[in-house]
């Protein structure tokens, strides 16, 4: 192909993702999003104008090389793609799923000002796929170093630093509480966003690569303590990246009655244990026909939309599935896509309301919910306008499941005999946000854990600088303690 | 994977296993649990550790085959591996002397209560213990009960064995005996049996622990499936328990949410003996 000028390119459409249809979809768990065909791929490469000073890099928490990638992928070199983006981006099939681009990335590219951005994300998963397929840029190890780091957690934020500290020559031992590796990419994330052999995929294919070895089933603060890793089990450095794994419920009446669920244990019914298949897999997930899910996050637009499949699969065509949010569309802080997928899908959207109480039956199962609607007000200290109950405006929602997607706190357990370890009134461990370093010798940490409630991507961030100064205080350079 | 290097059948539906778990062993004590999955399609199920061995490197568990998940792993034998077996989780029991205090042993716990006994004994206390079951065939380790009691009631509902009775009518009775004497009760059982040893022992004002034993997934606080109605507020059974003042709890609450899959317990257990009869799996 003749090389275009950058008025050429700006003529070219933003290449649409193929995706199963609305109707047919909410009938399965396959994944929604198809992914590009090479020449969706490649046409869509051509609309990189390839500045000189690239915005969108700036925007990548891990700082992806995308311009480079971009043009290896529309030159026709596919694995020069994949090396220029395994530069930096460890788990490139993960990332084009499930991050946030419309924020990071794709913000920043010089085409969002007059028109639509390039795909940047779409065209991430193009080339992890790719990878994941043929693998032909494998993770290269240098000299080993003979350290040993215990990464804990095997989310976002452990995986990236441990696959760093691996490629670095470090050895790694990652410890996993769950049978299976890949936090809440397993746990909490469907199928059909971001599909386990995926997951297993990339995890599999990075850690033989790098000798990186997994300990499942291995509660850290019960069967070691940090300390028990750091002297007896010998290891010079351990990271913590546990995630944000406590759910929260809302302090109302009739939050234990039957089918008031946390949206973790929800999700982690229907993703890591397979309940949708039940019984052909031993756990079971029940789904009501009138769903109420509270909250209006990612993980809120998950359990509305596994629901609603749910529903499908258990044959009860008169299935309903809402969104409860005390705030306005405006506020809702899940992906702007992951919006429009719920809505397509038929996910009712009940905006500025509020539960405050739940009924049960005598046999204790949920039988409706009180609500009450609400206004905005002056901004709360989130910079969001705060939502003010309207008096007098009390009413029933006909609903016989209620799922709470509130939020999640840090998971106390791993600080079982950690003394010397600080944390916030949050529960969040105190660390650097540019190394990742503890307040404890010896200890990093980062991801949710650190910050509360974030972004995949955001962990493997902070798993990735964590990395870097571990590999620093391994190697000598600096000793912070 | 986890090694059975051990199988014991306690009764027809109750059986014993010795795992290999040398890292769990490490720090197993009396009233923790652990959640095991028999196989890669398995759910999780918690079970209490019943012994353990720091040297051997094993942990015993005791299960009696109520659903799809105890049936199927009832049918494993020695050398066979199970998928998952995590932990110690949860907290152990307080174990001090207390001075008097009264063991309660019923069905399947009493593989449970043993630990605590003997850990108790161990500690000083002065151990009254009575094992029930619903019959003769159901009841196991009166021996075992007897070199950690320094008195043993052996009791059944129907009568084949020892004395006919429930569980709490001996309960009364010592309480009335010893009125005054008893420093606290331990109760482990059956929800429905524990649920009944708290009302024997409230008027009598007698501190009552119970190990609850409810639906769970991850064990370690994340899905919040476990949690349980207590006067001072919801808890977590597998972060803020197992053990809890059963005198706190919801028990009406806990009975109901037990119940909740009943309806897929159900189908599953079909299938299963459905499978059996067949031949296959």
């Amino acid at each position: 192909m003749a090389e275009l000028s950058n008025r050429e390119r700006l003529q070219i459409p933003r290449q649409t993702m193929p995706t199963q249809e609305p109707l047919a979809r909410r009938t399965n768990f396959d994944e929604v999003a198809l992914g590009f065909t090479l020449e969706l791929a490649q046409q869509e490469a051509e609309r990189c104008l390839q500045c000189a000073k690239p915005h969108c890099v700036e925007g990548c928490p891990v700082g992806v090389l995308i311009p480079e990638f971009i043009l290896a992928l529309r030159q026709g070199d596919i694995e020069g793609a994949v090396r220029a983006m395994k530069e930096k981006n460890n788990l490139p099939a993960i990332c084009g799923r499930v991050c946030p681009q419309e924020t990071q990335c794709e913000a920043k590219c010089v085409l969002a000002k007059k028109g639509e951005p390039v795909a940047i994300g779409r065209l991430e998963r193009f080339v992890g796929d790719y990878e994941l397929e043929r693998h032909v840029c494998p993770l290269e190890r240098t000299t080993p170093t003979g350290k040993q780091v215990a990464v804990v957690g095997s989310g976002p934020a452990g995986l990236t630093c441990a696959v760093d500290l691996g490629r670095l020559g470090h050895e790694v031992m990652i410890f996993e509480s769950l049978h299976k590796p890949g936090g809440v990419l397993v746990y909490g994330i469907p199928e059909f966003r971001l599909p386990k052999r995926v997951v297993n995929g990339e995890i599999d294919y990075a850690a033989e690569c790098l000798g990186i070895k997994m300990h499942p089933d291995a509660v850290i603060g019960r069967l070691y303590t940090i300390d028990e890793l750091l002297n007896e089990q010998e290891f010079d450095a351990v990271f913590l990246g546990t995630g944000a794994g406590l759910p929260s419920f809302l302090r109302i009446p009739g939050i234990n009655y039957n089918a008031v669920l946390s949206a973790n244990e929800f999700l982690t019914r229907v993703n890591l244990m397979k309940g949708y298949l039940f019984p052909e897999y031993d756990t079971p997930v029940k789904v009501g026909q009138r769903v109420a899910v509270i909250g209006a996050g990612n993980v809120a637009m998950d359990s509305a939309r596994c629901s609603l499949r749910l529903q499908a699969l258990h044959a009860q065509e008169t299935g309903e599935v809402h969104i409860v949010y005390r705030r306005s569309p405006v506020e809702v802080p899940a992906r702007a896509e992951e919006v429009h997928h719920a809505e397509e899908e038929g996910v009712i959207f009940d905006f500025l309301t509020n539960p405050v109480e739940i009924y049960g039956d005598e046999s204790d199962n949920v039988c409706g919910m009180r609500c009450i609607r609400m206004e905005l007000g002056e901004p709360d200290e989130s910079g969001r306008r705060r939502p003010i109950p309207i008096e007098g405006s009390e009413f029933d929602m006909d609903v016989d499941m209620v799922i709470m997607a509130l939020g999640t706190r840090p998971n106390p357990l791993v600080f079982n005999e950690a003394g010397g370890l600080e944390r916030t009134k949050w529960g969040t461990v105190v660390a650097d946000e540019e190394t990742g370093r503890a307040t404890k010798a010896r200890v990093w940490a980062g991801g949710d854990v650190v910050t509360g409630a974030a972004t995949v991507i955001s962990a493997m961030g902070a798993g990735k600088r964590a990395a870097a100064d571990i590999d620093r205080f391994l190697r000598g350079e600096i000793n912070p303690w | 994977m986890y090694k059975i290097l051990h199988k014991e059948t306690l009764s027809d539906v109750t059986k014993l296993m010795v795992i290999a778990a040398p890292e769990a062993a490490r720090k197993a004590q009396a009233g923790q649990f652990i959640i095991v999955r028999v196989d890669e399609r398995g759910e999780r199920i918690p079970l209490t550790v019943a012994d353990h061995d720091r040297e051997a490197g094993t942990v015993t568990i005791v299960f009696q085959e109520v659903g799809k998940t105890t049936m199927h792993l009832g049918t494993l034998e020695q050398g066979d591996e199970l998928a998952t077996f995590t932990g110690p989780l949860g907290h152990p029991t307080e174990i001090e002397d207390y001075g008097t205090v009264i063991c309660v042993g019923g069905g399947t716990s009493i593989a449970i209560i043993f630990p605590i006994a003997r850990a108790l004994k161990e500690a000083g206390n002065t151990i009254i213990s009575i094992i029930g079951a619903r019959n003769k065939e159901l009841l196991f380790w009166e021996d075992k009960m007897q070199t950690v009691s320094d008195e043993l009631i052996v009791c059944t509902d129907d009568g084949s064995y020892g004395r006919k009775a429930l569980v709490t009518e001996p309960l009364k009775e010592l309480l009335e005996q010893h009125d005054g004497e008893i420093s606290r009760v331990w109760a482990i059982g059956p929800a429905i049996m524990m649920k009944f040893c708290a009302k024997t022992t409230r008027p009598f004002g007698v501190k009552t622990i119970v190990s609850l034993n409810t639906i769970m997934i991850d064990g370690t606080g994340m899905c919040g499936g476990c949690r349980v109605q207590l006067t001072d507020g919801a808890k977590f059974v597998c972060v803020d328990g197992p053990e809890f003042d059963a005198h706190q709890v919801d028990w009406d609450l806990l009975l109901a949410r037990q119940r909740f899959y009943l309806e897929e317990e159900k189908q599953a257990v079909e299938r299963w003996q459905h499978k059996c009869q067949l031949g296959v799996d």
